[in-house]
């Protein structure tokens, strides 16, 4: 509960305009001025350094094969992104584009999915009363222990016999259990729905799936999305659960795509471009998601942080 | 904030041994059964892709296959007892791997947590202008997957391809980023750039609560702005700290795709049994002896639920304090 006050106060503790005299009275202008520019010196050093890779690769998605190799890494050459882009989607009769249908299968619906199903749960461990509450809970908790990587080989062993190894269900049913969405909706569904709200529902009749639907689950949307972010990013991000469950071509997402391109460039370089440009038409999506949905993932970010 | 009148009714259903206590109404009946249409769901998928592979993989780890008398028979399963475990534990590349793991912590905790504790400090104070702006563009590396990420800086790590190195030549140095002298650092590298920010987005979340009043006071004992941030910020934020360092150690003796990719690449010092769990994914994938994949993937779980366990005891000791 200290974690959600903290992060819904954190606005209110903001105002920089009360804070900018810190140390400023004993300075002098000229003195002011030299750590102004230290300070906005060296985080703009900071910019560059994490903003770099990724303008190479824009420019270097423009480049064709040749000039990849014979211009310098921040010079233009002839623009070839559109050639380039063609060549992405179209290689192979379009896997390209088959890898980002399954990617978006795989993050989008695996994690909206999983992510109404951490809502529920969450929501029933904060609001209802049942026997053993406590310890299912601490069940959660220590499933949210458990390092997703190690158990990575075992579940591929039980998926084979299952018959599901190589199938769209090897990568989307781990995708639905997110212990740690359990207990972030269990901190959201304390912090933004009120229990009186609930009992005027059901004073007026409403039934329990009812009032979840139609006034639990509304009031929980901020906490909805930032779950949703975090497992969407898990889920885009998870490179290792899909080499070890998928070998058909057909089924990867992306990330297995473009590892697969990778590991032949260097006996056929003319793939370079190939992953350079899949790379950055991965990654744009992405960095859209994330700049236009900034104020979800730093309540998340927060709220996992001081759990 | 806790559920009103709820928490009054539960210690009496809890102790009822009928399932319908004489308070029970037709109300809470139907609560009863919400809540567990609600959480079935979540636990029976938990079951099948947690649980199970855990009881799997202890039980797998106590087998082992031997190939049987006269060699023609294929092979057996026979029970190993902790024979695996003990094969694990003597096999020098999972013992070295650890090792790799704890030289990679020693330069990677120091470097990243510092830059993100430095950078927080600084967009934090009163002198950093376009904090939104700037807050963004050292966050945007962890909106890139850290597959993608790796193949990124391999690039820039790679002679041809790379304006990095065009820039160490043109200053008329040269460097080889997968030397085994320097592998080590190309590696961090690449980790760093990914987690940097994000480290700096909690910490900088931690300075903003700092309250006002201290900071004040500090100002009108006479501290300068960066007296002020060494001794009275960050310790007011050093939980903050140790948690973070914990996570990055349980994400540590897990990594994957860096050291995988390294390794694809020749960088001849990161071999295919580098990290923990590329040893593990060697013994299950590539020999095949799963016994020992299981055996192995237990310990470093055991080693990763021990520290995130460890974690959550000091946050919540913490949370206590405050």
């Amino acid at each position: 509960m200290t974690t959600l006050t903290q992060h819904t106060e954190s606005p209110a503790a903001r105002p920089t305009a009360t804070r900018r005299p810190t140390g400023k009275p004993r300075r002098t202008a000229a003195g002011t001025l030299l750590s102004r520019g230290v300070v906005n010196g060296l985080l703009l050093v900071a910019a560059f350094y994490t903003l770099m890779p990724i303008s190479w690769l824009l420019i270097a998605a423009t480049k064709n094969h040749r000039d990849l190799f014979a211009t310098s890494g921040f010079a233009f050459g002839d623009f070839h992104l559109l050639a380039n882009l063609e060549r992405v989607l179209t290689y192979h009769d379009g896997i390209y584009l088959r890898w980002f249908g399954n990617s978006i299968l795989y993050s989008v619906i695996g994690s909206a999915a999983s992510t109404l199903l951490c809502v529920a749960t969450g929501y029933a461990f904060d609001k209802y009363e049942f026997r053993a509450k406590e310890k299912l809970f601490g069940l959660v908790l220590g499933g949210v222990l458990v390092p997703t990587t190690v158990i990575q080989l075992p579940m591929y062993l039980l998926a084979t016999k299952a018959g599901v190894v190589n199938t769209y269900w090897a990568l989307l049913l781990p995708a639905l259990v997110n212990p740690f969405g359990v207990y972030l909706a269990r901190v959201f569904s304390e912090g933004y729905v009120p229990g009186e709200v609930l009992e005027a529902a059901r004073v007026d009749g409403a039934g329990e799936l009812r009032t979840f639907a139609r006034i639990g689950l509304p009031m929980l949307a901020p906490g909805f999305m930032t779950i949703f972010l975090f497992s969407f990013t898990a889920s885009w991000n998870n490179f290792f659960g899909a080499l070890v469950m998928l070998n058909d071509e057909q089924l990867y997402p992306v990330n297995l795509g473009l590892f697969m391109w990778n590991s032949v460039t260097q006996q056929q370089p003319e793939f370079y471009s190939l992953v350079i440009t899949g790379s950055l038409v991965a990654v744009v999506p992405l960095v859209a998601a994330f700049v236009c949905l900034q104020r979800f993932w730093r309540s998340g970010l927060t709220a996992g942080a001081v759990k | 904030m806790a559920a009103p009148s709820a928490p009054a009714v539960r210690p009496a259903a809890a102790r009822a041994p009928a399932p319908h206590p004489p308070g029970a109404s037709p109300l809470r009946r139907g609560q009863r059964r919400a809540a567990a249409l609600f959480i079935v769901p979540f636990f029976v998928l938990f079951a099948v892709v947690m649980a199970a592979p855990i009881a799997y993989a202890v039980w797998m780890s106590l087998f082992q296959e031997r190939s049987s008398g006269l060699g023609f028979g294929g092979t057996e399963r026979v029970f190993a007892g902790f024979g695996n475990y003990a094969k694990a534990l003597s096999a020098s590349g999972f013992r070295s791997s650890f090792g790799h793991i704890a030289l990679y912590c020693a330069l990677y905790i120091p470097v990243m947590i510092g830059g993100s504790l430095a950078l927080a400090l600084l967009l934090d104070s009163a002198l950093a202008r376009a904090k939104r702006f700037f807050q963004l563009a050292l966050f945007l590396p962890h909106a890139i997957p850290g597959l993608i990420a790796s193949i990124i800086w391999i690039y820039l790590y790679t002679p041809g391809l790379s304006p990095v190195l065009d820039w160490i030549g043109a200053l008329g140095g040269s460097w080889d980023f997968y030397s085994d002298d320097h592998v080590l650092t190309s590696l961090v590298n690449l980790t760093a750039w990914q987690w940097t920010g994000y480290n700096m987005v909690i910490f900088y979340a931690a300075l903003q609560a700092v309250p006002r009043e201290v900071l004040e006071a500090a100002v009108v004992d006479g501290a300068g702005a960066v007296r002020t941030a060494l001794t009275i910020k960050v310790p007011m934020i050093a939980s903050a700290v140790v948690m973070t360092v914990l996570f990055t150690c349980v994400g540590a003796i897990q990594i994957f795709t860096e050291p995988k990719l390294l390794n694809q690449r020749g960088a001849p010092s990161i071999d295919t049994e580098w990290s923990p769990t590329l040893y593990i994914w060697k013994a299950g994938f590539v020999q095949h002896d799963y016994g020992l994949a299981a055996a192995a993937s237990l310990m470093l779980a055991a080693l990763g639920i021990a520290l995130s366990y460890l974690v959550t005891r000091l946050g919540n000791r913490w949370k206590a304090a405050q």
